[in-house]
């Protein structure tokens, strides 16, 4: 009765292709927005900085993947090595031009891991499938060990770890030790919020199209005129630029520190969970399936503390890795297609409710 | 530059020729190694060939098999009883994983199913160092890890073993596929899953009996790296080892599984010893990688994987 688009016309073309023609998803998303830029009044620096905050960089990672694998329907298990472009451009371009703002580095830095991603999706254009996926390793083994060989990266330290230098917008500190969780929180949502609404807007035209009807039949869509080539290099370098500022704001907003470790093929595999639960080809996905996992290993290590069953810490993980294990198989038979398909189901049935018919 | 060149093109060929022994040491070591990373690569191709599952979790399955055998011996069975027990383990996760993973994931895009053995991956690694404890183990099978002499030729022993049993392991595969009644509907289900239902092939106890071969092997693989490396948890990373040989041999073909690691053992052994101080060392981890993306490039369907033929 209430979530109900009855008596909402749209008399213009810009109302008909607004992103949510109904007036009920704007308020929501009006109101969720707004709640998430108050969050930081509220919430503890615990929430922010091991809830929020990942859930903000990995839902922009996801996003990234999601452009590629999700629309493009290119395989790729190199999102770690992409992501690492993106931090440790970040970091040679904040240290190496001090004045340069730090909203500017993150872009930067998300063209720098596009002109990599580029190069490694070249491969995409004679192999498929799960070749592809192999081929795309290449890419997370070769940038890491790089970036863990070559000093220059990390401007020669003796420990190898590349720190976020402490940068300002507006005056107030957003990285570096000093900047509050809140800060950071605010400054990573921005930056989401701008970039989901791009990927919206891509993935509704032209090339979301073209990316569409390469993943679907690709020589089809050669036929009708879309070229391969370009469509999957760019789909390549989009997702790549989403993954380097994601792997930028992984350290500048989120660790403060880090090294290659970080950002290794399990990180790659954690993407690719969140892409896949959330729901393949799903800009709403990406973001549920990051809030998926992220929370659900949190979930898992408090909960048989709040339970009362102490348990000795190896065993905890261990019962953790089962359980995160049999929840993704469980998820992948009640809903291959992901928790943005469970919702759109519950849409359906929210516009008849209460009703049955 | 022209230093650079002489580094990269003519040294490394002359550093070749100047030892020869050397050389033939290295050339083993690789065509070893190879066979090992071969032996794991044989379990991905199995279960591909017969249900184009692409079985992520095979290096955990290695790892499980390795556990359950050493966790037996431990408790103070004989080599022989814990190595039947553990086959009896395998099979059994074989019946489960196709009750519980696999049967209700049937006619789901392949995708889907990869990451559901992603999934099983988590699982079976909690659950194997839950049962066996995660502390690193010896494996003792009565091979000795030493070398002997060979025509002026260091040979590892445990290297060697692992060798015959490869090729031994092979050439019953083939006969199990070529000759046998199961091996015959094998490849017909590969070949087309509904034809073969039609002709009443039971595509269930198939699924079964795939993954309690490539359980077996697995267990074949986890003896041999147990017994050079010790059980533990980075024995299931070698997973990630066998990868490159897939793509590079095709993922359905089984001696392209045995030539692949072979190729990518000695192409990796001598990058490391030739060229790899070159870049500082380290390389073994991506070297197999970009080796097999540049071969792909010619040939996008490994050496002796099926050509794909497109139709719209």
């Amino acid at each position: 009765m209430i979530y109900r688009e009855a008596g909402q016309f749209k008399n213009t073309y810009a109302s008909d292709q607004a992103i949510f023609p109904i007036v009920q998803d704007r308020v929501i998303v009006i109101g969720l927005l707004a709640a998430a830029f108050g969050v930081p009044l509220v919430a503890t620096e615990y929430w922010l900085q091991a809830v929020l905050i990942p859930f903000l960089v990995y839902s922009l990672a996801a996003l990234g993947l999601n452009l590629l694998t999700g629309y493009a329907g290119q395989v790729s298990l190199g999102t770690g090595g992409f992501m690492a472009v993106g931090a440790y451009s970040a970091f040679k371009l904040a240290t190496a031009f001090p004045a340069l703002p730090i909203l500017v580095v993150f872009p930067l830095a998300g063209l720098a891991a596009a002109l990599v991603g580029l190069l490694f999706g070249i491969p995409s254009l004679r192999i498929k499938g799960f070749y592809l996926a192999v081929a795309t390793l290449a890419s997370q083994f070769f940038l890491v060990w790089l970036f863990n060989k070559v000093a220059w990266f990390t401007n020669y330290a003796s420990s190898g770890t590349i720190t976020a230098p402490p940068r300002t917008v507006l005056g107030i500190m957003v990285t570096g030790p000093e900047a509050t969780a809140g800060v950071r929180y605010v400054v990573m949502l921005a930056l989401v919020m701008v970039f989901a609404l791009i990927a919206k807007n891509l993935v509704r035209g032209r090339v979301g199209r073209c990316w569409m009807a390469i993943r679907d039949r690709d020589i089809a869509a050669e036929i009708i005129g879309i070229r391969p080539l370009r469509t999957k290099l760019l789909a390549f370098s989009v997702s790549s630029f989403y993954c380097g500022v994601a792997g930028a704001a992984l350290v500048f907003l989120y660790y403060g520190s880090a090294e290659t470790l970080a950002f290794d093929i399990n990180l790659s595999f954690l993407v690719l969970f969140m892409v896949i639960i959330g729901g393949l080809g799903s800009i709403l996905g990406s973001f549920l399936g990051a809030a998926f996992i992220v929370l659900v290993p949190i979930f898992l290590t408090n909960a048989p503390e709040a339970l009362g069953l102490g348990m000795p810490v190896a065993l905890q993980k261990h019962l953790e890795l089962m359980v995160f294990g049999g929840l993704i198989v469980f998820f992948l038979i009640v809903e291959p297609h992901g928790l943005a398909r469970l919702w759109q189901i519950s849409k359906e049935k929210l516009r008849l409710w209460p009703f049955p018919h | 530059m022209l230093d650079l060149a002489y580094a990269v093109l003519v040294a490394p060929f002359r550093d070749m020729a100047g030892a020869p022994t050397f050389m033939v040491e290295v050339l083993i070591g690789g065509l070893a190694a190879g066979l090992m990373y071969s032996l794991v690569a044989l379990g991905f191709v199995l279960i591909y060939k017969a249900s184009g599952v692409f079985n992520f979790s095979q290096g955990v399955m290695v790892l499980f098999a390795a556990l359950t055998l050493v966790g037996l011996m431990e408790r103070g069975a004989p080599l022989i009883a814990a190595l039947l027990l553990t086959m009896v383990v395998m099979v059994a996760l074989a019946f489960a994983i196709e009750r519980v993973v696999l049967r209700p994931l049937v006619n789901q895009e392949q995708i889907i199913l990869f990451m559901a053995t992603i999934g099983l991956n988590f699982f079976l690694e909690g659950f194997g160092e839950l049962v066996w404890g995660s502390n690193v183990k010896k494996l003792d099978v009565g091979i000795p890890d030493t070398s002997f002499m060979a025509w002026g030729v260091q040979v590892n022993r445990l290297e060697l073993t692992a060798a015959l049993t490869a090729a031994v392991l092979v050439a019953i595969l083939a006969v199990f596929f070529q000759r046998t009644r199961v091996g015959r509907a094998l490849r017909a289900v590969a070949d087309d899953h509904e034809a073969a239902l039609s002709i009443g092939i039971p595509l269930k106890t198939i699924w079964v009996v795939v993954w309690s071969v490539s359980g077996l092997v697995a267990l074949v693989a986890g003896i041999m790296w147990g017994a050079k490396s010790g059980v533990q948890f980075s024995l299931s990373l070698i997973a990630l080892k066998a990868l490159p040989v897939l793509i590079l041999g095709g993922f359905t073909s089984v001696p392209g599984a045995i030539v692949g690691g072979v190729l990518i053992g000695v192409g990796e052994k001598l990058g490391e010893v030739y060229w790899g101080p070159l870049v500082g060392g380290a390389i073994e981890n991506w070297f197999a990688y970009v080796l097999a993306l540049v071969f792909l490039l010619f040939r996008p369907q490994g050496l002796f994987g099926e050509r794909i033929i497109e139709r719209v």
